[in-house]
């Protein structure tokens, strides 16, 4: 009988039952919960009378809307200006607080993105379900989770019964062996990935990323793919368990201790895919191929390396491609065959659930360090993950070195990833960004957004244009 | 979910073929951290002479008395009688919410928009598909009888008028079930609440780590 894949077997072990319309009872061991896809959820469960299966399981924080500078932030939801968000997030807490579910709250050191907050808790695990009424919690499969965004009605699925109606995927293994280049971040390596296999290259599938290059990288890299792989068509991301992950988990709040780690431990060993697994489909990438990355269109499949130019109709491979390429050049702004060096950027966003940790920060300060944002550069932000990774960043003295370099050095929250809160991109305006999505509109209602690694975004915002990292 | 077995009801006629989800319910409503409450702003562009805001108190805003659910033989209607392709347009599970938070429990049509007619399932609400000659006749005869109510029997699948003619409707053996029974997408699972709590209590015993305080 050949051997499972890492997919596989999370499936198996959390089927409580298989219906006869070849759906299964798949049961959830964490859902985390935030204030913009839950408030319905909460009403849902009130209307019908019914109480969340298992409070324990749940976790909760505000980060869509949650105001960035400190000024804002010290009044507290009170001080929201836009009512929308204010309500949204007040109502979190109201429903927090009626249900009995641990909440971090907007004043709590440990607020912070849902997808950044759940891994740093240890409230994600290997081998656990994870789901969020957010897209990006792919994001929790690089610990060996199942890990994929809900709806709002799902939501109340699985605070009522702990459970979820779901259809097995395919299998999809992208491998990417050899070495990666010095300078060569997840980010790029994701892009990278999207570039050749297309925004739809893993519709229908769970996506496992393995291989060499893989297994070097950190938990911080492997979040920053995982939470692409919705970006490449992909609801689930995942990465196999190894020595980087226990690291990472062990000692952390939620993570298990003593007599209860050995056992965890011994649990997780098995979370990979067997070596004879059978895969629906494979793609190969070869580390060595990965150079700095950056997009020039308006999905994340328009990606091109630091050193190339807009691509030319002549490079669409369809028709359709054809017309996605003419759109998005007259939404960018640029023309084909110009050099991605030559994209002067007015805005610079560094943070996301995608690139937000400390070693996010850590990557962008160190090229930041000693010099300054350019002149032509009107805001350069940073904006960390979570309360604890902006204590941590000034523990090692990082936001000096952004606020000495002409950063701004935020309070924690989702902020220009989708501008639902105040800091947003003008119309027609170029952003280096660090988040997932450049879609138009995403960053502000005619913003251009260009996705990078946190390093490339802080040599653009010194530079003022796109710059190689490697040759500073 | 309330469930649905017999139901009596005044029937409204809404004359107009295509009615899409926008002018069930604007988009403005959608900001909402709610899905009660929608019933007020039911049609709301067709209803109201100004344009409604999210939050706000309808009552006392200027009515459309040409809107046939303001003209007072239609009050208190709990049957819509619709034309072809009824909630057509996006997939707003608020279009079912604000016609069943208004007081509807039944529409009656020659055809339904996919997303909303499944949609309308879930939440306690019974989309019945009848020809249209049928529909037609029914239109007239809401037209020509003040306080026209029809009767719906969902056990015996018919459409009952007030002078006792009986007519048949189709409707899918399931969810035919599962309104009946009251039971929603969670009602149905909850079903399955032994399963769960035995799988439940094998986990927690190969992972005790995962059952918090
Ligand atoms: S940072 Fe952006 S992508 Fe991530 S959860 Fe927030 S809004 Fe979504």
């Amino acid at each position: 009988m050949a051997g499972k894949t890492l997919y596989d077997k999370l499936w198996e072990q959390h089927v409580v039952k298989e219906r006869d319309d070849g759906t299964a009872l798949i049961y959830i061991d964490r859902q985390l919960l935030h204030e913009v896809t839950s408030p319905q959820a909460f009403e849902g469960l009130r209307i019908a009378g019914r109480k969340p299966w298992r409070l324990d399981a749940n976790l909760a924080t505000p980060d869509h809307n949650v105001p960035t500078t400190s000024a804002e932030r010290e009044s507290g939801i009170a001080g929201i200006q836009d009512p929308v968000s204010r309500i949204q997030v007040k109502t979190l807490d109201e429903n927090c607080d009626e249900f009995g579910i641990t909440e971090f709250k907007m004043a709590d050191k440990r607020q912070g993105i849902v997808h950044v907050v759940g891994p740093e808790q240890g409230a994600t695990l290997p081998g656990m379900t994870v789901v969020c009424g957010d897209s990006h919690t792919a994001t929790h499969g690089a610990f060996a989770a199942l890990a994929h965004g809900i709806g709002t009605s799902e939501v109340e699925h699985v605070l009522a019964t702990q459970c979820l109606i779901q259809r097995k995927m395919k299998n999809l293994l992208i491998r990417v062996d050899g070495e990666l280049g010095a300078g060569i971040t997840g980010k790029d390596v994701v892009l990278h990935i999207i570039g050749v296999i297309g925004t739809a290259g893993g519709n229908g599938t769970a996506m496992e990323f393995g291989g060499s290059a893989i297994r070097s990288l950190s938990m911080e890299a492997r979040m920053t793919m995982c939470n692409m792989a919705i970006e490449a068509g992909a609801r689930v991301g995942m990465v196999g368990f190894d020595d980087i992950t226990s690291e990472y988990v062990k000692g952390r709040p939620y993570a298990p201790k003593g007599e209860q780690w050995e056992m965890a431990l011994a649990a997780w060993k098995d979370l990979v895919s067997d070596d004879d697994a059978v895969f629906d489909k494979v793609v190969e990438i070869r580390a060595e191929d990965i150079k700095p990355q950056v997009t020039w269109g308006t999905s994340p499949e328009m990606v091109t390396t630091i050193d190339g130019t807009v691509p030319t109709l002549a490079d669409a491979a369809d028709e359709v491609q054809r017309s996605g390429f003419e759109r998005a050049y007259q939404y960018m702004g640029l023309t084909p065959g110009q050099k991605i060096t030559d994209i002067k950027l007015d805005r610079v966003f560094i943070g996301s659930c995608t690139n937000s940790r400390i070693e996010d920060l850590r990557a962008a300060a160190d090229v930041a360090k000693g010099r300054k944002v350019a002149g032509s550069v009107k805001q350069a932000l940073v904006v960390p993950g979570s309360g604890l990774v902006k204590a941590q960043a000034e523990a090692e003295g990082l936001d000096k070195v952004f606020i000495e370099a002409g950063f701004e050095w935020r309070e924690p929250g989702c902020s220009m990833c989708l501008a639902m809160n105040a800091d947003k991109l003008g119309s027609g305006e170029h952003c280096a960004s660090t988040s997932n999505r450049n879609f138009e509109g995403r960053q502000g209602y005619g913003g251009r957004t260009h996705l990078v690694s946190p390093a490339m975004a802080a040599a653009a915002a010194i530079a003022g244009h796109f710059v190689d990292v490697r040759e500073l | 979910m309330k469930p649905f077995t017999v139901h009596k009801g005044i029937a409204a006629p809404m004359d107009r073929a295509n009615i899409d989800t926008d002018m069930i319910i604007p988009k403005q409503f959608l900001k909402s951290i709610k899905r009660s409450g929608f019933g007020p702003n039911l049609f709301d562009e067709l209803r109201y002479l100004d344009e409604g805001q999210p939050d706000a108190d309808n009552s006392g805003r200027p009515l459309n008395p040409d809107f046939v659910l303001n003209q007072p033989r239609y009050q208190g209607a709990s049957v819509l009688l619709a034309r072809e392709n009824f909630g057509c347009g996006s997939s707003r599970e608020h279009a079912p919410w604000a016609l069943e938070d208004f007081g509807f429990r039944a529409i009656i049509a020659p055809s339904y928009a996919d997303i909303f007619f499944n949609n309308s399932f879930k939440n306690g609400l019974l989309p019945i598909v009848l020809d249209d000659a049928t529909v037609d006749r029914l239109f007239k005869a809401v037209a020509a009888n003040e306080g026209y109510e029809l009767t719906i029997d969902l056990a015996q699948q018919k459409v009952i008028t007030p002078d006792g003619e009986e007519i048949p409707f189709e409707v899918d053996a399931f969810r035919k079930h599962c309104l009946l029974n009251g039971l929603d997408d969670i009602g149905l699972t909850l079903q399955d609440a032994d399963d769960i709590r035995a799988y439940e209590q094998n986990r927690r015993q190969q992972a005790p780590w995962l059952f918090g305080a």
